[in-house]
């Protein structure tokens, strides 16, 4: 039962505020008759007010705006004017509404009132039809609706409405905190005064919850939204008569409350169209082979600093044709217009005014204003709306909209001077290619990087963000490649430096930059400079990946490529006893020698001070055959130097080998691998005609790391 | 006398250009920006003010005039806007002047074009100086077929689509 007084409630609030609406725009339509904008306004409240009625089954509610709306339909298509008769009709059945809506949040019931008089001046002014038909006194005034006693029915004790206003503000406020804390702290430091520094570090520590808890609050799971859906879902299923099952997939995706309120009726809208329009009757589905239960799909998920919803269903899919037939009956396309139009294009068409491809009118959709509403309501918030549709096998709708004011992670790099944040979910991995001549090669002019045997493409911001940068392709500095992923697509893009990870909170562009599709957003960094977001998605379109004959999977580019992409390149090695191991050079970081008096022991392990950092030195002889053991066993002065392979993981941690013998460096095709029992090892393949052991550089790596982490804790 | 306004003067090269002080935020001294690259020179860059990303526009940019010499920092008039706030930069802030609406007139048919379209129309001062009041929705107006023009020119990769 809680469930459903969540859906009253929730129900009582909206309609509240439509209401309110209701009127301001009744009033303008007074003062502007015949404007088609407010007409359109006006029409939707009521849509939206007679879709809610419809499904918590109120049904004099649901009468009174139904008429409403047929009236309204009448405006709408300039086949009536919105004389005064009207708008004192519509004006009545707001109130009758309002005093509906009233009982219902006193007592739960819809009251005795019938409504007669403004159900008949309603109708009379729908039949009376085209204009001038019947001089209609519209039933005058309706008595005053009686408003019983209101604020019964006020949320939990342990909740508050706050202003979401009041926390946008709370925000601003917290981030000109926090930089004056930085300030601060500087300062502090400077000065070294102990008791200061004391109190700058709870300043510190406060600000920094401080700040959490202020984003906290304005972020909510998309799931409270969710929870009212299957309800939805299945009352409109019994009242088509089909069979629905509903998937969610994604309740924790966070949304910005404001954004979450204004998704809400949207997805309304969708999953009514998809159950009413989309999923066929069990009779149909079961004539077209298809389970006799149809399924909706909702999924939410984060991407490109975007959070993207779909809603899908496996019903019968919009027809192209129809679409086209029905375009042209109802003057929006011409015919030469819509036969020129790709078959794509015309299933977005449902999404303009005025457009449904629904034969009947029903209660719950089929005005053709449910998808237009969806459209204004998601573009009025910056998102974008697809749709995809299969005859036959269904329709996905497709919201994407963007994460304004949500915190998000994100890497920060450099690019020719200037830094940018990438958020971290379109991240995969970072690459350094230490002698860049080496790691980056061209087909036609466009540059691509091997990662482990597929071909990366490579983009360089530099290069594309226009920064005109003097690159010198035989510098001997490194190359930082950050590998992303955009709709399915992997590319690496070049910068010149690789900063940290830091938690940026997304502030919108302004208009002015709004049309710059390479950024999402900027944010403020520590140091209280502006940092530019880069939008993934944009710059793999900018830089022509995602074109309209994209490579859907990353996996397409080596099929693309041909043999060449089969053939790896090898690192050749042998191990005592003349065992020969191959190592993908693309794992391969560096190849050393070091002496046997560098390798210090931490923790009973053998270590190597490499970079700056401590790296795992691991005899691969020894661990290929299960044990452990020391690589510089007889650490004398005069010792052979160890060869060391510095490999690294697609985590980007390494790892020392040390190997008896570095051989050879060759390009082979792998044909077949033969099975082998060592975990280490991806197996054995006949390389430059012999049989060698191909080294699992990811299973050493992970065997090798998680033991010297814990080493370093003792 | 209540035809008299108030309007917040600002210099910009040989032009005295003003705005109603009413969407004029505040003036702050320059501060350090972040550059956006592909968009149109307009564009001097992003301003953290407070907390608030704003966007600096480039006044000199829009008029056509000649870019500011290195050594001399612009100033920042903050201006109110019904989407947010801009900052507009000018080289010199001047006074707060009350003019009468008897000194005002459409701008001469002569203006040559960027200067003609930004310029709302003139208030003739005392001492033979002209105030040029700033149509501050066309300063503003710059969307993305500016940066694509910008970036064309440039001979940049562009966006395509």
């Amino acid at each position: 039962m809680a469930e459903q007084d969540d859906i009253m409630q929730e129900f009582l609030v909206e309609t509240n505020e439509g209401l309110d609406q209701l009127d301001r725009d009744l009033v303008a339509l007074e003062q502007d008759p015949g404007s088609p904008a407010i007409v359109a306004q006006i029409f939707r409240t009521m849509h939206t007010i007679k879709g809610s009625s419809g499904f918590l089954s109120l049904d004099k509610l649901g009468r009174v705006a139904h008429l409403a709306e047929s009236l309204l339909t009448l405006l709408r298509d300039g086949r009536r004017d919105a004389d005064e008769a009207v708008t004192t009709a519509l004006l009545a059945s707001a109130d009758a509404i309002r005093s509906i809506v009233a009982h219902v949040e006193h007592d739960g019931n819809e009251g005795d009132d019938d409504h007669a008089a403004v159900l008949e001046a309603l109708s009379r002014l729908v039949e009376g039809g085209p204009r001038g038909g019947g001089k209609t006194d519209p039933a005058g005034e309706p008595a005053p609706a009686r408003e019983p006693q209101s604020g019964a029915t006020n949320g939990g004790a342990n909740t508050l409405r706050v202003d979401v206003g009041l926390l946008d503000t709370l925000m601003n406020l917290v981030g000109e905190l926090v930089l004056a804390r930085n300030q601060i702290l500087q300062v502090s430091g400077q000065l070294g005064d102990t008791s200061l520094v004391g109190t700058c570090q709870r300043l510190n520590l406060v600000t920094s919850e401080l700040q959490e808890g202020v984003m906290k609050t304005r972020m909510q799971a998309i799931g409270t939204v969710w929870t009212k859906f299957p309800r939805v879902v299945r009352d409109l299923a019994v009242s088509c008569g089909k069979q629905v099952r509903l998937e969610m997939d994604g309740h924790a995706t966070e949304l910005d409350k404001t954004i979450l309120e204004s998704v809400k009726d949207p997805l309304v809208h969708a999953i009514r169209n998809a159950v009413d329009h989309g999923i066929e009757p069990p009779g149909p589905r079961r004539d077209a082979g298809k389970p006799a239960e149809g399924t909706l799909r909702l999924r939410a998920w984060h991407e490109g600093g975007q959070v993207n919803i779909e809603v899908s269903d496996d019903g019968r899919g919009i027809d192209p044709a129809a679409v086209r037939r029905k375009a042209i009956a109802s003057g929006l396309l011409t015919a030469e217009r819509a036969a020129a139009m790709t078959e794509r294009d015309l299933v977005q068409m449902i999404m303009m005014p005025g457009f449904s491809t629904a034969e009947r009118v029903t209660s719950v959709s089929g005005r053709g204003v449910g998808m237009d509403v969806v459209k204004t309501n998601i573009e009025r918030i910056g998102g974008t709306l697809e749709v995809h549709s299969v005859i036959g096998e269904g329709t996905t709708l497709r919201i994407r909209i963007p994460l304004t004011l949500a915190i998000i992670p994100a890497l920060i790099v450099t690019s020719a001077g200037d830094r940018f944040a990438i958020p971290q979910v379109n991240l995969l991995e970072l690459v350094r290619l230490e002698h860049p001549a080496q790691g980056i090669e061209h087909i036609d002019g466009a540059p691509v990087h091997r990662l482990r045997g597929d071909l990366l493409p490579l983009v360089h911001l530099d290069e594309l963000l226009g920064q005109r940068t003097v690159t010198d392709p035989d510098a001997t500095t490194e190359t930082n490649i950050v590998v992303l992923q955009a709709d399915g697509q992997q590319f690496g893009l070049v910068v010149t430096s690789i900063l940290d990870t830091e938690e940026i909170v997304v502030k919108p562009l302004s208009k002015q930059l709004q049309g710059l599709q390479a950024f999402a957003g900027a944010a403020i960094m520590g140091d209280g400079r502006v940092a530019l977001i880069l939008d993934v998605p944009g710059l793999a379109r900018s830089s022509g990946l995602l074109g309209e004959g994209r490579q859907r999977r990353a996996g397409a580019v080596d099929a693309a490529a041909g043999p060449e992409a089969a053939t790896a390149s090898w690192l050749l090695v042998r191990l005592g006893g003349g065992r020969r191991v191959a190592i993908d050079l693309a794992a391969v970081a560096r190849l050393e020698e070091q002496r046997a008096d560098q390798v210090e022991r931490a923790d009973g392990r053998e270590v190597l001070q490499y970079r700056g950092q401590i790296m795992p030195l691991v005899c691969l002889d020894a661990r290929l055959e299960g044990r452990r053991a020391a690589a510089a066993t007889p650490a004398g002065e005069d010792s052979e130097p160890l060869q060391v392979v510095v490999v690294r993981d697609r985590a980007g941690r390494t790892a020392g080998l040390s190997v008896h013998r570095i051989l050879d460096i060759f390009d082979e095709p792998v044909a077949t691998l033969a099975r082998t029992s060592s975990p280490l090892l991806r197996g054995a393949a006949a390389l430059q005609g012999r049989v060698t052991d191909v080294l699992d550089v990811e299973a050493v790596v992970c065997a090798e790391l998680g033991a010297v982490a814990q080493g370093e804790h003792r | 006398m209540n035809t008299e306004r108030q309007l917040c003067s600002f210099r910009l090269g040989d032009l005295l250009l003003g705005l109603p002080v009413s969407c004029v935020q505040e003036v702050l001294r320059f501060q350090q920006m972040t550059r956006v690259p592909m968009a149109c020179g307009a564009i001097a860059g992003l301003i953290n003010l407070r907390g608030q990303i704003v966007t600096a526009v480039d006044l000199r940019q829009r008029f056509g005039l000649p870019a500011r010499p290195a050594a001399a920092e612009p100033m920042n008039v903050v201006v109110r806007t019904a989407d947010g706030i801009v900052s507009l930069l000018v080289d010199e802030i001047g006074d707060v002047l009350l003019v009468d609406d008897g000194s005002y007139e459409a701008p001469p048919a002569t203006l040559r074009q960027p200067a003609r379209s930004l310029i709302r129309g003139v208030h003739k001062l005392d001492a033979r100086r002209l105030l040029l009041l700033l149509e501050l929705d066309r300063v503003l107006a710059i969307d993305a077929t500016a940066h694509e023009q910008a970036a064309r020119r440039a001979g940049q990769p562009l966006g395509a689509g």
